[in-house]
């Protein structure tokens, strides 16, 4: 049975990029432009896979991170953080708020399949 | 590999961001206080940057990096927006421009931005020195035996979606036969203290020598600061006294310098992403080849087949599936999304809008319809002509909308959907409508057609594509620039297309150009006829059937049949084309779609589905219009590839259908 990820990110064309990647390899892809579209649809069906894109309008990544956490609905689902900041902080904060793990932009798609089959392989 | 759409997609994306980019900053000119544009800025360059170096742009995000701190300087109330400020932001503006166009300024003038940038914001030092210092990897020396790895995962490890078995899975992949695996039971609670989904349990892992470090390291990737991790090479003698206990770089700064890696990109072979742009030639030419090699590898599979050599047959299939591969690479290729032409179609709009004074709403849908590249670069002019007319015949001012009783803004769609193996494109516009009566008289007027010619509605329409006929009462700036509409008609025929024309008086009119999918190669349904094959676009068919013992007996060209309780018209192919040869004891019936209108065709057999590279009939056999082309079979014959949309019209099918709807 195919896997269902989630994307989160408000650039079109990194989340087409992401969503292609994956989709070529066979997983189920969903794909939202921000934290609170994300929020909705990752709390109405429960996803493989989460990734989400931290700078984004109306909801940050991180605050989606923390608002999906606070839903007992997440309990084992992975989430996955992409950020360009190369300060580390952000990276704890996502950990801390509950991400599995995290990708830093820019990323090759052999590492984002990596990263992914890692978790939901 | 990042395909065309994708590239097409930033490529907009990117486009719209430095459209921003530079009204922020030109706004911010006039309002330096406003911190909601400086925001705007650094939220700008921060995509830019991001996105940017996902698409292998890394000399364009380095530079964003330090250009982006001045900003960051902004924000944080460090510095303040100077005219300075600005005028250095625009050069480094046009340096991102030139950067993303793919030109190649001189090095250093990244540098000088850099330091201008810095010294109008106070010499605040860019950020960005932090996080370039590159770690140092500390190298393992002396002969390693074996590795020890002991590891307790965090506590919330599972609640956050981690699999500690896939890790152990991962562990003994890595080390192989030689791994072992023992659990370390000492952290587990009593029984009536477990919490299930925690983390209890850690792992001692011996690995033999031949695992690789960064491999084990990696298993680990994201968690290493949360847990406890020990990972000690066992070495043999002491023979290298400096044996370095943490051997390996922690995860955020092995990213860091991953991601300096990548800033240097251009020079590093394999970590960046290279695009190249190919002459419109060149890809033509490759799918000829392409065409060529899949009408080859027909005759090979043909003569495989007949052979009945295993071992041929074997080699034969890899190159099926070579060459398919290899055509649909080259297919995707070429295939370009509406959207890469829809941005100036915006600006169109916005300035017709302004010219005719008529304020209306355009709206753009299925921009993500992809059509071959050829076909998309001939359709924008069409296109731009229909919708000026759209706009200035079509729309009414405010006030006759008003009167009408209509919204007062009027709205014209640009709509793009895929219907079958074709693509229809339809400009739609709420106006005034086209008066049939009236385009009536003046193609008599005009000679065009007799007086007392009966024409239905679509044909009268289609007069208005006739060379030289023009129903704009006065000329305008805008449409009456020469381009008629007969121009869109023969473009869009060449394109092996068609338009249709549908309005509704007082009402509005829709332009619709049907055009194919890709010139070059259909998947296609081969069948027989008599002693003749013929092939459609199997993307057009809906279905097979036997073909009903009372239809085997009439002779007529068309006729209608009850079939699965509707009510179909039937194509005798054998009949239509004047066939000849033996009839088929078991003749079916092949259901297509064309436009609204399902008939069927009737054939003697069906051969199969078929990779038909589509060759234009000669000149002389061009006026045939209900065959689209034709193309070389396995064996060297040539099937002609029927045009089901024209097959319909010439036997007047088409039109049966609509008035038996109507």
């Amino acid at each position: 049975m195919s896997k269902d990820i989630l994307i989160i990110d408000d650039s079109p064309s990194v989340r087409r990029m992401v969503a292609m990647t994956l989709q070529q390899e066979g997983f189920e892809v969903t794909q939202c432009e921000d934290g609170a579209q994300g929020l909705e649809t990752a709390k109405a069906k429960r996803f493989d896979m989460v990734i989400t894109d931290q700078n984004m309008p109306n909801m940050t990544g991180i605050e989606f991170i923390q608002a999906y956490r606070s839903d007992p609905s997440s309990n084992g689902v992975p989430i996955i953080f992409l950020s360009t900041e190369s300060e580390g902080n952000l990276k704890d904060q996502a950990r801390s708020a509950g991400a599995l793990g995290w990708i830093m932009k820019p990323f090759e798609q052999a590492k984002l399949l990596a990263v992914v089959n890692k978790v939901v392989g | 590999m990042i395909d065309a759409e994708t590239q097409e997609i930033f490529r907009q994306e990117t486009e719209a961001l430095i459209e921003s980019l530079q009204d922020a900053l030109l706004e911010l000119n006039k309002t330096p206080d406003n911190a909601e544009l400086v925001t705007q800025v650094f939220r700008d360059l921060h995509t830019l940057k991001g996105t940017g170096a996902m698409f292998g742009y890394a000399r364009l995000a380095a530079f964003i990096h330090d250009f982006e701190a001045a900003f960051e300087a902004v924000r944080s109330g460090k510095s303040t927006v100077t005219p300075e400020l600005i005028a250095v932001s625009l050069k480094a503006y046009d340096l991102i421009v030139e950067l993303l166009e793919g030109e190649d300024p001189p090095e250093d003038r990244d540098a000088e931005l850099k330091a201008a940038l810095s010294a109008v914001t106070k010499g605040e030092a860019p950020a960005a020195a932090q996080a370039d210092a590159p770690d140092e990897v500390a190298s393992s020396e002396g002969e390693v035996e074996g590795w020890t790895l002991v590891f307790k995962l965090p506590p919330d490890f599972m609640e956050i979606g981690g699999n500690p078995i896939a890790m152990l899975d991962e562990l003994i992949e890595i080390g192989g036969e030689g791994t072992k695996v023992e659990a370390l039971t000492d952290g587990l609670p009593a029984l009536a203290d477990l919490k299930p989904s925690e983390m209890h349990t850690a792992w001692r892992v011996t690995l033999p020598a031949d695992a690789s470090e960064a491999d084990i390291r990696d298993v680990f990737m994201f968690h290493e600061d949360q847990m406890e991790l020990s990972l000690e090479p066992i070495r043999a003698a002491p023979s290298s006294a400096v044996a370095a206990p943490e051997v390996a770089v922690k995860a955020e700064d092995k990213a860091a310098s991953d991601q300096k890696q990548a800033a240097q990109g251009a020079k590093k072979p394999g970590t960046a992403k290279v695009q190249m742009r190919v002459s419109a030639e060149r890809l033509d030419d490759i799918m000829d080849r392409v065409g060529e090699l899949v009408i080859a590898e027909a005759r090979l599979s043909d003569l495989a087949a007949k052979l009945e050599n295993p071992d041929l047959m074997e080699v034969v299939e890899n190159i099926q599936r070579l060459a398919l591969g290899l055509r649909d690479t080259t297919m995707a290729i070429r295939m370009t999304p509406m959207s890469s032409i829809t941005g100036r179609f915006q600006r169109l709009a916005h300035d017709l809008a302004g010219k005719t004074g008529k304020d209306f709403d355009f709206v753009i849908e299925g921009e993500t319809t992809e059509l071959d590249k050829t076909v998309i670069e001939k359709l924008s002019d069409p296109l731009v002509h229909i919708l000026r007319n759209a706009v200035d015949h079509g729309l009414e001012d405010r006030e006759t909308r008003i009167g009408a009783g209509k919204a007062e803004r009027g709205t014209v769609t640009l709509s793009a959907r895929y219907s079958g193996a074709d693509v229809l494109i339809s400009v739609k516009d709420d106006g005034k409508g086209l008066d049939p009566d009236f385009i009536h008289q003046r193609a008599v007027a005009r000679g065009l057609i007799e007086e007392n010619a009966i024409l239905t509605r679509s044909e009268t329409f289609a007069l208005l594509m006739e060379p030289g006929f023009s129903t704009a009462e006065k000329i305008t700036d805008l449409s009456g620039r020469g381009v008629g509409t007969d121009v869109v008609k023969s473009t869009v025929e060449a394109l092996r297309g068609s338009v249709e024309i549908e309005s509704e008086l007082g009402a509005g009119s829709t332009f619709t150009l049907r055009l194919p999918l890709t010139l070059a190669i259909i998947e296609g349904l081969l069948m027989q006829v008599g002693d003749e094959r013929f092939t459609i676009p199997l993307a057009a068919v809906g279905g097979i059937v036997e073909q009903p013992e009372d239809l085997r007996k009439g002779s007529e060209p068309t006729t209608v049949i009850e079939l699965r309780e509707k009510l179909v018209s039937i194509m005798r192919l054998r009949e239509v084309f004047g066939c000849s040869g033996p009839v088929n004891e078991h003749p079916k019936v092949v259901l297509v779609e064309t436009g609204d209108t399902q008939i069927g065709l009737a054939v003697d057999r069906i051969i199969g589905s078929y990779q038909t590279v589509i060759k234009q009939l000669s000149p002389m056999h061009s006026r045939l219009n209900v065959f689209s082309g034709a193309t070389i079979l396995g064996d060297g014959d040539v099937a002609l590839i029927i045009d089901v949309a024209q097959l319909v019209k010439s036997q007047g099918l088409d039109n049966l259908d609509k008035e038996q709807a109507a």
